[in-house]
């Protein structure tokens, strides 16, 4: 029994399910700002998907994926922007917005690839971050086996969870972002400026899902795959759901999440088909939000535009 | 956003006739990056979709499933709801049509098709009552659970097109349907097949049932103002069910019509995200039978002239994709496309 146990939550499989977390921890960061405001992003799919393009286009320019990721981050931004322009300024319903950003990612990427290197499907091989070792961590039983050689990036964004959660929760900036989301017109009347605080968000949101598409194309692999993100961006809106909003909760569901991706090829081996435990995210996620497993409530301003008066 | 003209009139029309024009220049830039000539594209473009009459007939052909789906998303849209689900919801009624129709041989053609398109409708009808269900009863936001339910369906067709269904080829993909259960072609040598037909008793009968019938009036005016409709001695929760599960049957109506009509099989992933587009049908199209009618062609003549496009000139097919996304930015933005108006005006 034990060595079944052990067959599917071992050392191995860990790690691997924090790698698999990764590109969801930084994109369920960046839902959270933007939620947290008030606005709803359904285009994490996409800012993700243009992320991981750029981060490959520009590494392969720039020969750095260092700089790449510069590029992934920028770009992130300018789908972020966009998506506030739209809902924010324009008071475009917000769904209808992130849905656009999603079906336009989808076309400029193929587009971009196509134009760019003449190729269909995948782009040439570029130069990736490199996976390193920690001293002394690497060297401790099992966590060190878990934790202790991994890419930079895996380690990136768990820092950026304690990030996150410190700017939310102990600063005054977070403190106006969540009463923005929360009650714009109380956060306004004390002088807090809705509508610059949800452009920043919701930049910071694109920004920081560029960064979980480039990992993808930049970290785990070295190079650019049409639609890669395969519904990353949506697994990242549910683990911000599933963990209620907050850094730590999107983070643990992100690696619940990493998890069962790591683990559905050797529950398939002993015939338990993939396909349902790839499912397994969306309808845990539609139980939380029902309230069967404590309920997730979004925060009270989401999806309405801030009208001043 | 508006969701809820009742008709058309010149006014509503402008935004959408504006959206696809400042689209299609918009469009044009990426064209120059190309380095192909616009015009000179756009008039392959428009050539190959609605040159001849075969060009139109593939146009019809590839707008047919945008009519379903684009329907389906204005039909929640006038409960007031959003149903980001269309895809998914077409997927299942795909699957479930698939299966009957690959199961039953020597079934009368006047039963086995009417079978299988029930059998679909049934199937996305109930997969998008849950949503509606959820939102009704327990304040759910139907928009994330739409999304959920999608990949659920993505994940359970794969499961049935690789296991229990897997035909006998090595693709992933069902049997080929019994003829008895294929919707017939009406313009060979193109795709063009009798789900057109159905397409357009279906959109007479949204027509009817939205503003002929005292249920279509309930459910718009639970779209309008939830609040004074059930002060009116309206059941909110009973019309969006409703509503949504009326939604998901037209979605579903779409996969039912590729399957039946155009692959003839189910196929793994075979829908170009025929349902996200059809939340551009919708929106183009006001929300309104008619306009999603046209707006359906629309798409449908981008999607063909985008693959003659692609063929002919150097300019990738995902030209369209891109120009589908800013139309569905343009039309949502009508305050922003409204204001480019009037400021040219005033140059």
């Amino acid at each position: 029994m034990w060595a079944y146990i052990t067959y599917f939550v071992n050392a191995t499989v860990l790690a691997a399910a924090l790698r698999m977390a990764t590109p969801l921890i930084f994109t369920s960061m960046g839902g959270i700002f933007s939620e947290r405001s008030g606005v709803i992003n359904i285009g994490l799919e996409g800012m993700m998907l243009t992320g991981a393009f750029m981060g490959m286009l520009v590494t392969y320019y720039s020969g750095t994926p260092w700089v790449g990721l510069l590029g992934a981050l920028a770009s992130g931004a300018v789908m972020g922007l966009i998506h506030a322009v739209a809902s924010v300024r324009y008071k475009v319903d917000q769904v209808v917005s992130g849905t656009a950003i999603n079906i336009f990612a989808v076309g400029f990427t193929v587009f971009m690839l196509r134009t760019v290197f003449d190729v269909a499907g995948t782009s040439p091989a570029v130069p990736r971050i490199q996976s390193i070792t920690l001293p002394l961590i690497s060297r401790i039983p099992v966590v060190g086996e878990i934790i202790g050689n991994q890419n930079p990036m895996v380690y990136m964004a768990l820092a950026l969870v304690v990030l996150v959660h410190v700017f939310l929760f102990r600063t005054v900036w977070g403190l106006r972002l969540r009463a923005v989301g929360e009650h714009p017109k109380a956060a306004d009347t004390v002088g807090i400026n809705v509508f610059q605080t949800r452009y920043i968000a919701v930049i910071a949101s694109g920004a920081l899902a560029g960064l979980g598409g480039a990992y993808l194309s930049i970290a785990h692999l070295s190079r650019f795959g049409d639609g890669m993100t395969a519904g990353r961006g949506f697994i990242s809106l549910a683990a911000m759901i599933f963990g209620k909003w907050t850094p730590f909760g999107a983070l643990g569901a992100s690696i619940l999440f990493g998890f069962a991706d790591a683990v559905q090829m050797r529950l398939q081996e002993v015939g338990i088909p993939r396909h349902f435990v790839q499912m397994g995210p969306y309808i845990l996620t539609m139980i939380a939000l029902a309230g069967f497993i404590g309920r997730a409530t979004p925060p009270k301003a989401i999806g309405k535009p801030y009208e001043k008066e | 956003m508006e969701l809820q003209q009742s008709s058309y009139s010149s006014r509503d029309l402008l935004v959408p006739v504006v959206s696809v024009i400042l689209a299609l220049l918009a469009g044009s830039v990426f064209i120059l990056i190309v380095g192909e000539n616009p015009v000179a594209a756009y008039r392959v473009l428009f050539v190959e979709s609605f040159g001849s009459v075969r060009n139109i007939a593939t146009t019809l052909q590839r707008a047919t499933p945008l009519m379903f789906t684009g329907m389906a998303v204005a039909f929640a849209f006038r409960c007031g709801m959003f149903n980001i689900g269309a895809e998914g919801q077409l997927y299942v009624g795909a699957i479930v049509a698939a299966i009957v129709g690959v199961s039953f041989a020597n079934l009368p053609r006047l039963i086995h098709l009417p079978l299988a398109v029930l059998a679909g409708m049934a199937a996305g009808g109930v997969w998008a009552l849950v949503p509606g269900i959820l939102k009704a009863k327990l304040g759910v936001h139907e928009v994330i659970n739409t999304i959920m339910m999608n990949f659920v369906a993505y994940y359970l067709t794969d499961y049935l097109v690789t296991g229990p269904f897997h035909g006998g080829r090595w693709a992933p993909e069902t049997d080929r349907v019994f003829p008895t259960a294929a919707l017939a072609r009406i313009f060979p040598p193109t795709r063009l097949n009798s789900g057109i037909l159905l397409a357009l008793v279906a959109i007479g009968v949204v027509y009817v049932i939205l503003w002929k019938t005292r249920t279509g009036y309930e459910i718009r005016a639970v779209g309008l103002n939830p609040t004074a409709a059930e002060y009116g001695g309206i059941s909110v929760s009973r019309n969006m069910i409703l509503a949504m599960g009326i939604s998901g049957a037209l979605a579903s109506l779409a996969g039912v019509e590729q399957v039946l009509g155009v692959h003839g099989r189910f196929i793994q992933r075979f829908s170009p995200e025929l349902g996200f587009v059809g939340i551009a049908v919708a929106l183009l199209g006001k929300n309104h039978p008619v306009g999603v009618f046209f707006a359906a062609i629309l798409f449908g003549a981008l999607r063909t002239g985008g693959a003659a496009m692609d063929r002919l000139t150097d300019v990738p097919r995902e030209l369209v994709v891109i120009i589908q996304a800013m139309i569905i930015m343009l039309v949502a933005a009508d305050e922003l496309t409204r204001g480019l108006l009037r400021r040219r005006r005033t140059v």
